[in-house]
């Protein structure tokens, strides 16, 4: 019994001396720290940096990037980026959707446009590209992921995504070999992105007076996407700390009943 | 349901009734009176603890059906509409998809526990047997329930476990394919698997139901074996099941549901792999593709053995194993705790399993930490020692072991003669 525990040690040591020292040139750096208003079992959104960032996802990322699953109205919604239900119809109404077929059957007018009517809240983002087809045409090939839960589909959730729009620019290590039309990013798995750098300094102008720094554009439009992720991530925190009050005290009072009831049992 | 029965009726109705249709005084044996060992520890709460699972999985369960619909190109999209729009629909998947990891998580601990006191043995093989039995069901329920949400790791989950199927092609030609394709409903995991998963999703938690009546009662006609693994020598030794042990049992479920409902709120994707959020796409393969980390100790033994046939022989043998553990046991002690070599080998089983689940959480030509020696070794060692712990261990420590000597009974624990 002594002597494995005894062995294992000893093989790792030997391992350890055996070091492998050929790190993958591709393999992403791990994402920054960078934090957030909505961590912790208290954290809320910043409402402000959820206007700031649906504005960079109005104006940047909506060239390219769909926000399939996301309704005009959860824009006023209780827990999301605080506009009224005056401005979440205004927003949608700013939007031109595919219309129903008119009186004569038509989707497409003379000249063989879409049809389109404004947005209603009711609506959901249209997407910059009709199919997949189109996106791919119009992105060399690449296809640009709809945002609506990337921040939950990906590892590191929102530090990686914020990572990555903020990790452009870096000169690649020597010997690194930056493909074709693709961006050297060390965050990304392999290095190479298809995405060409979304942001720079003064990309939008926030009419709050918050400076428009690459950093401060990627950790706003993050906060964003992370509320499109997970619109009820205020309700599942403040309803959570009811549950877990009210658990605490169920249990007490449990360990209480069960004391009293074992005391004449021992 | 064993024994004489207890029960009084106490009404003019009750009598009538009890002598039509027993159902009182079944529940009144079996739930009120039953006589318990009075030294159930902490780790004998299990029991209930699953009830409480299952339940939980059940309720939660039937309200997602409710609002999820079982087709590839919608099913994606109906789990984000219960997300986002049906009315606290984020929080029944939450507790569902928790659900299921807490519910293995017990299930491991009661396992671990049955395997420390030996309450596998005689007179309780088939009460452990029936166990194994609703592992199994619970692997498949869970497998199954996987695949619904039809984000990438459950297409590609289930491509991977339907295609250990054709490794029986290597037997008899085609043969595996063959079943594969039956499996599947076409020619690859597709509408119609969803459809059939769905549908078996549905069905197996019942016969889970079905099958924890039958190891209830089979725990019921030789009593529950206790932390001493000796028997009961008479009422001194127990104690009625209500109040002490519903007491007992009520305190740590709220423990365990505590624990769970913190992860449901704070965090309800620490056991999620993000690639799930993605939806299911044929085309792309994921760099990794990890089963949920409840099986990733069998996965690792799968994928240990460079074979595909035989790594799918030894997982399958790995479950089966389990059901052969009452006749692989010669020691005539139940407790571990009166087996001091037992006692190190048990726990560096415990050890072999996490370290068999990290083996497979890790892609599969990785290395151990920042050394060159392959993790596939590793887990070919803990491949060894799983299969040797119970085959070769098991049945040799109870021919050299000397346990240390039992007490007298339960209520006297402690040797010699009382004060």
């Amino acid at each position: 019994m002594k002597a494995l525990p005894l062995a294992l040690a000893s093989l790792l040591a030997l391992a350890g001396a055996a070091r492998a020292d050929a790190a993958d040139p591709g393999a992403p750096l791990p994402p920054k720290a960078e934090t957030w208003s909505f961590e912790g079992p208290f954290g809320t959104f910043d409402r402000a940096a959820l206007q700031r960032g649906f504005q960079v996802y109005k104006e940047v990322c909506s060239a390219c990037h769909s926000l399939n699953r996301i309704a005009f109205h959860t824009l006023a919604d209780d827990g999301g980026p605080g506009f009224s239900v005056a401005q979440a119809k205004a927003i949608a109404a700013a939007y031109k959707i595919p219309a129903d077929p008119n009186d004569k059957g038509e989707t497409v007018d003379s000249s063989g446009e879409r049809l389109t009517r404004p947005g209603i809240p009711a609506d959901h983002f249209p997407p910059p590209f009709a199919n997949e087809e189109a996106a791919r045409a119009s992105n060399g090939g690449a296809l640009p992921p709809d945002l609506s839960i990337i921040v939950k589909a990906r590892e590191g959730g929102p530090r990686y995504v914020y990572s990555i729009l903020t990790g452009f620019g870096q000169k690649p290590p020597a010997g690194f070999k930056v493909l074709a039309n693709k961006y050297y990013n060390p965050y990304f798995a392999g290095r190479n992105i298809s995405m060409p750098p979304p942001l720079t300094e003064g990309t939008v102008t926030f009419s709050d007076g918050t400076t428009a720094s690459v950093d401060q554009e990627a950790h706003d439009v993050v906060t964003f996407l992370t509320w499109a992720a997970e619109p009820k991530l205020e309700e599942r925190k403040r309803l959570g700390f009811g549950v877990m009050i009210f658990m605490l005290v169920l249990s007490g009072l449990l360990f209480l009943s069960y004391r009293r009831v074992w005391k004449d049992a021992h | 349901m064993s024994g004489p029965s207890t029960y009084v009726p106490k009404s003019g109705f009750a009598r009538w009734f009890d002598s039509r249709l027993p159902l009182m005084r079944m529940a009144h044996d079996t739930m009120l009176s039953f006589p318990t060992p009075r030294n159930l520890n902490f780790w004998y709460a299990f029991g209930a603890i699953l009830t409480f699972m299952l339940g939980v999985q059940i309720l939660t369960g039937i309200v997602l059906a409710m609002h999820y619909v079982a087709n590839a190109d919608l099913a994606f999209d109906s789990v984000e509409n219960i997300m986002r729009d049906i009315n606290y629909g984020w929080l029944i998947r939450y507790m569902h998809a928790n659900g299921a990891s807490f519910f293995f998580i017990a299930v491991y601990i009661h396992m671990f526990r049955g395997l420390y006191y030996g309450s596998y043995k005689a007179p309780r093989e088939i009460l452990w047997i029936l166990g194994v039995i609703l592992y199994l069901l619970m692997v498949a329920t869970a497998f199954f329930g996987y695949v619904l949400p039809w984000g990438q790791m459950s297409f590609w989950g289930a491509t991977v476990i339907t295609n250990f199927f054709s490794a029986l092609d290597q037997i008899v030609p085609h043969m595996g394919s063959a079943i594969a394709t039956w499996l599947w409903g076409g020619f690859a995991v597709g509408d119609a698997t969803l459809n059939r998963f769905f549908s078996l999703h549905y069905l197996l938690p019942f016969v889970i139901v079905g099958v924890v009546g039958l190891h209830v009662w089979a725990l019921h006609v030789p009593g529950n074996n206790n932390p001493l693994g000796i028997d009961v020598k008479g009422p001194q030794d127990t104690l009625p099941f209500h109040p002490y042990y519903t007491v007992k049992d009520a305190f740590y479920v709220a423990i365990f549901a505590l624990i769970y409902l913190g992860f449901v709120f704070y965090a309800p994707d620490f056991f999620g792999n993000p690639d799930n959020y993605t939806p299911a796409n044929p085309i792309v393969t994921p760099p990794d593709i990890v089963p949920e980390w409840y099986l990733l100790p069998f996965y690792a033994m799968l994928r240990s053995v460079p074979q595909k046939l035989l790594g799918v022989l030894v997982m399958a043998g790995s479950l089966l194993t389990l059901a052969f553990i009452p006749w692989l046991d010669t020691s005539k002690v139940r407790s571990t705790r009166f087996r001091p070599m037992m006692k190190q080998f048990f726990w560096l089983f415990a050890l072999d399993c996490l370290v068999l689940g990290y083996c497979g959480s890790q892609g599969a030509d990785a290395m151990l930490f920042s050394t060159s020696i392959p993790l596939v070794w590793i887990a070919r060692i803990a491949t060894l020692y799983y299969f040797g712990f119970f085959w070769v261990i098991m049945p040799l420590l109870g021919l050299i072991e000397t346990p240390r000597p039992l007490p007298a009974s339960i209520a006297q624990p402690v040797l010699g003669p009382a004060e």
